[in-house]
């Protein structure tokens, strides 16, 4: 399925947003991810179904002020 | 110590985490400000996660209170996720809430911070907001929920130091009782020290100390400056006049002719 992961398309085999962060090599507690401007939590990755272009954001920790 | 929301601390010194020259400087400037709170950011993380694992590590290693950050989002959805995201990965419900408003001078969208902050504190958020000097928004914000305030006193990364200490002197007379923390625009020791002088609570920096030719040894230069500054805030300055005043008294001076 073709997705728009942190602004870029990408084609992925992933049903849930816990198979896509895996399929990507997503791996860590510190990751935060939102879809289609919605936070997911954690614990909801495994259970949240993507759908086609669905906007995908995966964040991490950076530096700021 | 220093109330803000549910924490206390002793340090009046927040540092910010970006533009080091490398983790290791910035640790050690942590150590030497002897922060207590340091800001983060929230980015885009490239498959892996290995760059957001590695400044995850570190901050934690530092052993501080994380007050994570919006910087630069432009406007409230978008703040609005993003500190969502923030409590996700760091579980505080701290957020250091920027809405910027103008590319140039980074200032805030004070509108959008206030719709933001509204929605934030509604969510269970404490909310530090990065605004103005401006009354009638602080007092928006205190209405929204917030109970600190964080106005700038120049441009962010300005280094300009206080451009309108008279503001800043309003400002605090306007909310005795918030905790007030100077962020943005602070360059120097001694900006650091005028604002405590002022009666501040706090200063937030991060380019002053991260920019400095010896990060670590500016950031105590700073910690030092803000307990000067905080000490001579509670020992009442004496007020500017208009004449000379003689230091050395003159009864019992001598007459020579």
């Amino acid at each position: 399925m073709t997705f728009i992961i942190n602004g870029e398309e990408q084609e992925v085999a992933a049903a849930t947003l816990a198979d896509l962060l895996s399929a990507l090599d997503y791996e860590g507690e510190w990751l935060a991810t939102a879809v289609n401007g919605e936070l997911v939590h954690r614990e909801d990755r495994a259970g949240f179904t993507l759908g086609a272009r669905d906007r995908i954001e995966i964040l991490s920790p950076m530096q700021g002020g | 110590m220093l109330k803000l929301y549910d924490k206390e601390v002793r340090s009046r010194l927040l540092l910010g985490t970006a533009r080091y020259p490398s983790p290791a400087i910035l640790a050690e400037a942590v150590r030497r400000a002897k922060a207590e709170i340091v800001t983060v950011s929230l980015r885009r993380e490239t498959a892996g996660g290995k760059a957001g694992g590695a400044f995850f590590e570190l901050i934690h290693a530092l052993g501080v209170h994380v007050l994570p950050n919006t910087a630069g989002c432009h406007s409230v959805q978008e703040a609005v996720l993003t500190a969502k995201m923030a409590r996700e990965v760091f579980r505080t419900d701290w957020i250091k809430l920027e809405v910027i408003g103008h590319h140039d001078t980074l200032q805030p969208d004070v509108f959008g911070l206030v719709e933001a902050a509204r929605i934030l504190t509604g969510e269970g958020f404490q909310v530090f907001p990065y605004t103005t000097d401006d009354l009638v928004v602080a007092e928006k914000l205190i209405e929204a929920g917030c109970r600190v305030l964080m106005p700038w006193c120049a441009p962010i990364g300005s280094a300009m130091g206080p451009v309108n200490p008279m503001a800043l002197r309003t400002f605090r007379a306007h909310f005795p009782d918030v905790p007030l923390i100077v962020d943005a625009g602070i360059g120097r020791p001694s900006h650091a020290a005028g604002v405590m002088e002022l009666g501040y609570d706090a200063v937030l920096l991060n380019t002053a100390v991260a920019g400095a030719g010896d990060p670590a040894a500016m950031a105590e230069a700073f910690a030092l400056a803000i307990d000067a500054g905080r000490l001579a805030h509670a020992a009442v300055p004496l007020e500017p006049r208009d004449m000379a005043v003689p230091s050395t008294p003159v009864i019992g001076k001598a007459v020579f002719s």
